[in-house]
């Protein structure tokens, strides 16, 4: 049994961490460090977030009149093209992975680093870059006007910097390229000895699916976006109708990237909640297979499935027909999550601090998002609201409501580990609340406008639809609000939050087993292997005011193991 | 409903002077007229919450899958939050004492049922999601022809008599099959009190059918983006009693001779070398040809349509009709005929079929009353 002494050096707060044991700029320019690129990535798309959201917030002050005058339309145009391409590429394909994901992956694998630190930096200036590209096109003054689509004939007649873009939605491919493949070989190569594939945290299993696709996928988009640019610049006529090209090809290769691309932006995010209700519930994920295998699932089948966002382009209904049941079975692994974690909950002993209450916001926004869908699965029906406000509404409850609400939760939980603080709580739930009654009045609106017959990316619109579009804004306003309170919050705590020690959750993953905020090395001891759901495995020490492994407790002080409860 | 402004700007503004609105509006969607209903919310019986009037033949069968997803998802949705909400309640954490109860963490059946059940639900979704889907992609017979043009930023509609305007006028009752055209990008058309709405896709014709059950004036939009103008592509879709009340409505932009006239012309100079009206020659003949199955040298079969004619056209080596080629070769006319004049082409080839198909005679219009 470990000594007094031993249980400081491991668990109270160190005073060399990985942020603080080098110096200076190049110190975290240069790093390999995955916890301080994963730092960096988190600033970066941070930004990026801010910036879109900005576009966002534009547009939705352009729109409280019918008649808007605050863009003119070819503004307008470009603000909820900016806004997407920048969210979309910039921001939440990035997020999950590689700012929470490079932090956590390989200390829940209680490993050093990544299986490839080089690529790793590497990958975060290739997103450097593909941003740089983005924002050029803005800088520059062509602004980009195709929506984040990029579809054919248009992105090859419009004069904006479309080059530009889709140059860096190409680099940032290669970015999240090689973000999922070193997850891929991290996971197969680098686990603790005796940590199995079913001894794995969820969220691993979902960053694994998640992996799968970014290194399938990703090149189609590649190759789509480079074919563009030569169809631009050279006229080959593969999606110019006047070349004798096919737009309707364009839009088939990139959903054949764009879909799967939904799936690297909701299945860590998934993976997020989970980890997040059961600690926060002190129970076992219920049903941890089909859990894990459903993220599988998910990302096998939303291979098969890119064709749903063209039931109205003019492909077969032969071929529409096998898209929409395709589309159908890829509710069931969703459905499955969302049950199993409700399970979770029942007899467990919840706590509803910040990073719980933005996971149940989740299931609620998540849930929404989901059953949504059904409404664009069903074909009669998706005829009417293709390309209306109510698909907008729905990918941003999906999106938004997920992927942001999931990643904050996130961001509440791991933050005590990153930095060693703790964050305010109460304004951390109120930041919470503001985000979750913001988004509700943001896009719940939008399903009845768009089932009415709004279209979407409109600059002006009927007078019918005003006040909903009203409603819509106040709502956007709040949300952002309370997005910038939860940074806020967070922010703060890094400089002046109370000192937290290793684990202060009682969660039972290995990260946990480390000092916070880490050591360089992660681990300055090997990781007792302990089941990632098995909380008994962690007691309270009054002395360090943290949880720690049973296998470091003070023999005297520590209550026997209630009980193994066999499942 | 004025409880629901956030501001009271916007519906004062509407009850001070609605004609101004009306007129900005008008101005907004390239001069053409505007129903009431863009203003204030149709009153008609059949619009709902969530749905404008139900004024196509299919309307109703997909407001009522629309309606059945909506109530199954409401059910499952308030399970899950009431799930949610009282197990947060009833097993919130006292005191900060970490006590979870002992519980199964997995249960197959449980979790088969709950993978099983809603399948079958999802299975019947999809089911009348097809159906409803078929209702709207199949032609329907004595469908009116109307083609539709659309470019950046306008509609053109041009009926069977030539006969052309920026609105689209419906016969109540009448069923009609869009064929439809871009000049430029891609655009698409979306009429919501309809249900139907189309891709329009540059290089290729694509069709939406439907049966107007409603007088009245509803709204047509562009919902592809497409540029600067894209939310100023809407326009309107009429419908009216009667052909001759159709005709009256509105001033046609009439051309000076109609399509199929102009179809011969360019048939006289460009085709005739090799396709004779009423013989097969070095080309298949041209009297009988529409809406014909042709077998192809591959022994497939295609069905001489839109699509099919401008593609031999432009590409005539794509399809050739068994018995024809190799050796007589067809030249490729792209770029010597314009979409417009192929559409003429096709014009003369149903002329050629049933010359009163596409008559310049106002149709319906007694001889004395013009």
């Amino acid at each position: 049994m470990a000594t007094e002494e031993l249980r400081n050096k491991l668990f109270s707060t160190p005073e060399t961490s990985y942020l603080n044991c080098t110096k200076g700029w190049k110190s975290w320019a240069f790093t390999l460090d995955h916890k301080r690129i994963g730092i960096m990535y988190l600033i970066g798309v941070s930004l990026a977030l801010f910036l879109a959201g900005g576009f966002a917030l534009a547009l939705r002050l352009h729109l409280l009149d019918f008649d808007g005058k605050l863009l003119t339309d070819d503004q307008y145009n470009q603000a909820f093209t900016l806004h997407g391409a920048i969210m979309v590429f910039a921001f939440i394909i990035p997020s999950v992975p590689a700012a929470l994901g490079n932090f956590v992956l390989p200390m829940m694998l209680g490993a050093k680093d990544v299986a490839f630190p080089r690529m790793n930096l590497f990958s975060f200036y290739l997103w450097i870059f593909g941003t740089g590209f983005l924002m050029f096109a803005i800088l520059s003054g062509h602004g980009l006007d195709t929506g984040w689509t990029f579809y054919t004939p248009y992105s090859i007649e419009t004069e904006t910097g479309v080059i530009y873009a889709t140059f860096g939605a190409f680099i940032l491919g290669f970015s999240s390229i090689f973000t999922g493949l070193n997850f891929l070989v991290t996971i197969n190569t680098m686990r603790a000895p005796g940590q199995t594939w079913f001894k794995l945290p969820l969220f691993l299993w979902s960053l694994y699916a998640t992996s799968i696709i970014q290194v399938l996928a990703t090149p189609v988009l590649g190759i789509t976006l480079l074919m563009l640019i030569a169809e631009k610049t050279m006229h080959i006529g593969i999606f110019d109708p006047k070349y004798g090209g096919d737009p309707v090809l364009f839009q088939h290769f990139f959903w054949f990237y764009s879909h799967p691309a939904v799936y690297i932006m909701i299945l860590p995010a998934m993976g997020i909640i989970s980890e997040l209700i059961s600690v926060y519930a002190q129970k076992r994920i219920f049903g941890y297979s089909f859990i894990a295998f459903s993220s599988v699932a998910i990302a096998l089948l939303g291979f098969l499935v890119w064709g749903h966002h063209m039931f109205t382009s003019g492909q077969s209904p032969m071929v529409t027909l096998i898209f929409s049941a395709i589309t159908f079975t890829v509710a069931i692994p969703s459905a499955v999550k969302v049950f199993n974690w409700l399970a979770t909950l029942y007899k467990g002993s919840i706590l509803l601090n910040t990073p719980m209450c933005y996971a149940l916001s989740f299931i609620f926004l998540f849930g929404i998002g989901g059953l949504t869908g059904l409404f664009l699965g069903a074909l009669s029906t998706d005829i009417h609201l293709h390309d209306t406000y109510f698909v907008v509404a729905h990918f941003h409850f999906v999106m938004v409501g997920g992927t942001l609400t999931a990643l904050l939760g996130g961001l509440f939980h791991w933050w005590p580990k990153m930095f060693g603080r703790m964050y305010n709580d109460f304004l951390g739930r109120i930041s919470c609340l503001l985000v979750f009654i913001g988004f509700n009045l943001t896009f719940f609106p939008q399903f009845v406008m768009g089932s009415r017959g709004m279209p979407r990316r409109y600059a002006s619109y009927d007078p019918e639809f005003q006040v909903f579009h009203q409603w819509s804004t106040y709502g956007a306003m709040v949300l952002g609000l309370g997005i910038l309170l939860a940074y806020v919050v967070l922010v703060y705590a890094v400089f002046y939050g109370k000192r937290c020690g290793a684990n202060p959750f009682k969660a039972a993953s290995l990260e946990w087993q480390s000092s916070s905020p880490p050591d360089f090395h992660n681990f300055i001891h090997n990781p007792v292997l302990v089941d990632p759901y098995d909380f008994e495995s962690q007691v309270y020490d009054e002395g360090l005011e943290t949880y720690i492994p049973r296998e470091f407790a003070d023999p005297d002080k520590v209550k026997p193991r209630k009980e193994p409860v066999h499942h | 409903m004025n409880w629901l402004y956030p501001t009271l700007i916007a519906q004062d503004a509407v009850d001070a002077d609605k004609q101004a609105i009306m007129d900005r509006l008008s101005e907004l969607n390239n001069g053409t007229s505007v129903p009431e209903s863009a203003i204030e919310r149709t009153t008609d019986p059949s619009a709902s919450y969530w749905f404008p009037e139900q004024a196509s033949e299919f309307a109703a069968d997909i407001d009522f899958l629309y309606y059945a997803i909506l109530w199954i998802s409401t059910i499952f949705f308030i399970a899950i939050v009431f799930f949610m909400v009282y197990f947060c309640i009833r097993y919130r954490r006292r005191g900060g004492v970490i006590d979870p109860q002992p519980s199964s963490s997995h249960n197959t059946l449980i979790e088969i049922l709950w993978s099983v059940g809603p399948s079958i639900i999802l299975v019947w979704m999809f089911y009348a999601g097809a159906e409803g889907f078929f209702d709207m992609r199949v032609e329907r017979p004595d469908a009116e022809e109307i083609q539709v043009t659309a470019s950046r930023w306008n509609w053109v509609f041009t009926y069977p008599d030539g006969d052309s305007s920026a609105e689209l006028h419906l016969v109540n009752n009448k069923p009609v099959k869009l064929i439809m055209q871009s000049t430029d990008v891609l655009h698409s058309m979306f009429i919501p009190a309809f249900r139907q709405k189309m891709d329009i896709v540059p290089g290729r014709y694509t069709y939406a059918y439907l049966t107007p059950i409603m007088e009245g004036e509803f709204r047509l939009a562009c919902t592809e983006y497409c540029g600067t103008g894209h939310s100023k592509m809407r326009t309107m879709c009429k419908v009216h009693a009667s052909k001759e009340a159709r005709k009256s409505s509105t001033e046609w932009i009439e051309p000076e001779h109609p399509a199929w006239e102009n179809g011969e012309r360019i048939y006289k100079i460009n085709c005739s070398g090799c396709h004779k009206v009423d013989v097969a020659a070095t080309g298949p003949q041209f009297k009988g040809l529409w809406g014909k199955q042709e077998e192809l040298i591959d022994g497939t079969k295609v069905l001489v349509d839109e699509n099919y004619i401008s593609e031999s056209i432009k590409y005539p080596d794509a399809k050739v009709v068994a018995g024809y080629g190799p050796v007589s070769k067809m030249n490729s006319f792209k770029g010597k005929l314009t979409d417009a004049d192929i559409n003429q082409v096709i014009a003369y080839l149903k002329y050629l079929n049933d010359p009163d198909s596409v008559s310049n005679e106002p149709e319906g219009i007694p001889e004395e009353a013009k």
